[in-house]
């Protein structure tokens, strides 16, 4: 795994020097082959070899953020896959949902749990919520070259700060381009194919200090929105009971729904548009 | 003149140099309870003697900082790099045991002046009497020491404080105690024995009950009152210590820094780093 194994049995240099608190700096070092944007593509486009991932919504509520991402993912016509899950806490209080690629989408988001872990063993503290962003945005930024053929993947991620300037705003959401760059949002954010309509849906019902309940209900909405529109997006599927995945990160954590909480959720959502299909 | 030095005499040399090292510093006992294992080391300091290495895997060492501050990293990038490439649960302790014997035992015998140091790499298991415990020394010997262990410079006495009373059923403030009585047992004016304060302490434990990342540093006013001599039920410190709560089920990603300290800067900056002066503390 990691070349030039010393001889003598000893660990080699790059494990032991006082070095950098980065894995991925790490890795670069002892087993750059590890590393997503590394790998030469041949030329052509290659955007529907693999699944994609599609609508991922966050909203910041008056305790923190919630996250919610569909279960879908395709493969040009067809679905790749019903219960995938794109939403993950990247630590104790940070969300990551990814969109685009779904391969390259959960190595980078595995990639980034690594990170950050890393990080904190190392220098025995949490990186900043500004620290973490930076770090995705830099991790993004080395995949434009896939995403350039067609394997892009733009990650959303959300966390509690735990020490922000402003104690008002402890819930914080960033976007990312496929470029790297890096974006703070205010309120709420969507990304992947259906987060025009997700976004719209929001935009009509998201009222600043929303309450983290209602705020589950609000994300479980605009999916459903987006899938109403969007052929990648899938809604609340009840006769296979698969339901979105919900996270929220606050100050007691990051917190998945149960299959119970979201199942509410998801089937009163429905029932609503039972009586009134546009929400 | 002459030149030559006898193989055994220049082994018996590192040794005597780096045994005189690791005993000019304080000691760290390592002991399973019923609960998880216990990591407890005597520093006033705030740089650390006990470590996360993994999700069930737990550092602690004494000796040079320097040296085995290295040897930490290492064992923090190999578990990180073994648990990316494969999968969580391939991160074992006998692993990190055998590179840091290798390591250890190819600076003593290839360099001029062997590490000094000792290490414990810990893990827990869903029992106690799954727990390993492996002890490492400066010459790269590694011994599978089940229950408890003691290291630095009057290990044997603090051992057999351990010895006479340490009991895997215990829980974590029996156990917690019995850590601070025997790390006291040393050290103090003309063999006298010594009460440790929480604040010359260094607790932290891998908790077998948590799932993901199971260690956790036990600070502040949980520590003093697990200290104290009153008795508090377990079930009442729960995460008092600001540890982040549980992650979501078979999702092991958690922060195990404590809540309060994170972004927070040490209480008081004036207090001797002793450690960072290489005098073995």
């Amino acid at each position: 795994m990691a070349k030039d194994f010393d001889p003598s049995g000893r660990l080699p240099d790059i494990y032991t020097n006082a070095g950098t608190s980065s894995f991925t700096q790490f890795l670069t070092h002892a087993a750059p082959e590890m590393l997503p944007g590394r790998r030469p593509l041949p030329p052509g486009l290659a955007g529907d070899m693999a699944p994609h991932g599609t609508t991922i919504v966050a909203i910041t509520t008056a305790e923190g953020v919630v996250m919610a991402g569909d279960r879908r993912a395709t493969m040009g016509n067809l679905i790749a896959s019903r219960d995938i899950e794109k939403v993950h806490p990247a630590d104790a209080y940070s969300l990551i949902g990814i969109a685009g690629t779904a391969g390259i989408g959960i190595e980078l988001m595995r990639l980034f749990q690594v990170e950050l872990e890393h990080y904190e063993k190392i220098e025995g503290i949490m990186l900043s919520l500004d620290g973490k962003a930076n770090r995705l945005a830099g991790m993004v930024r080395g995949n434009l070259g896939a995403a350039m053929q067609g394997l892009a993947v733009v990650p959303l991620f959300a966390g509690y700060d735990l020490s922000p300037a402003d104690g008002a705003k402890a819930g914080r959401i960033f976007s990312f381009d496929v470029a790297g760059g890096l974006y703070e949002e205010t309120g709420y954010d969507s990304i992947g194919s259906g987060s025009l309509f997700a976004k719209s849906a929001l935009k009509k019902k998201y009222r600043t200090g929303v309450s983290t309940t209602d705020a589950i209900r609000l994300a479980v909405e605009a999916l459903y929105d987006a899938a109403d529109d969007d052929t990648a997006t899938g809604g609340p599927d009840v006769t296979r009971k698969i339901y979105p995945v919900v996270m929220t990160a606050t100050a007691q954590g990051t917190h998945r729904l149960s299959e119970e909480e979201i199942s509410a959720v998801a089937e009163q959502v429905v029932a609503g548009r039972m009586e009134n299909p546009g929400g | 003149m002459q030149f030559y030095a006898s193989p055994e005499q220049v082994q018996r040399d590192r040794s005597e140099y780096a045994r005189k090292g690791i005993a000019r510093g304080r000691s760290a006992v390592v002991l399973t309870y019923e609960g998880g294992i216990l990591l407890v080391a005597e520093n006033i300091t705030t740089l650390r003697k006990i470590s996360e290495i993994y999700d069930k895997i737990g550092f602690a060492a004494v000796g040079r900082y320097n040296e085995f501050e290295s040897l930490r990293r290492a064992g923090v990038r190999m578990a990180d790099l073994n648990g990316y490439s494969y999968d969580r649960r391939d991160v074992t302790g006998r692993g990190l045991a055998n590179a840091f014997t290798q390591t250890l035992g190819a600076i003593f015998s290839e360099t001029q002046k062997p590490y000094e140091v000792e290490v414990c790499i810990a893990q827990v298991g869903a029992s106690p009497e799954a727990d390993e415990l492996y002890r490492i020394t400066y010459d790269g010997s590694v011994m599978d020491e089940p229950g408890f262990m003691a290291m630095g410079g009057q290990a044997e006495a603090i051992s057999g404080v351990l010895r006479d009373e340490h009991d895997t059923a215990a829980d974590l403030q029996t156990a917690l105690v019995l850590a601070a009585k025997a790390l006291g047992s040393v050290g103090g004016e003309n063999g006298q024995t010594r009460t440790l304060a929480a604040k010359q302490l260094e607790v932290a434990v891998l908790d077998r009950r948590r799932k993901g990342r199971t260690f956790r540093r036990i600070t502040g006013d949980t520590l003093t009152t697990l200290l104290g001599h009153g008795a508090v039920p377990e079930s009442e410190l729960g995460e008092t210590d600001a540890a982040p709560p549980n992650p979501a089920e078979d999702k092991p990603t958690v922060s195990a820094a404590p809540v309060a300290d994170a972004g927070k800067i040490p209480d008081d900056p004036a207090e001797p780093a002793d450690d960072t002066n290489g005098d073995g503390s």
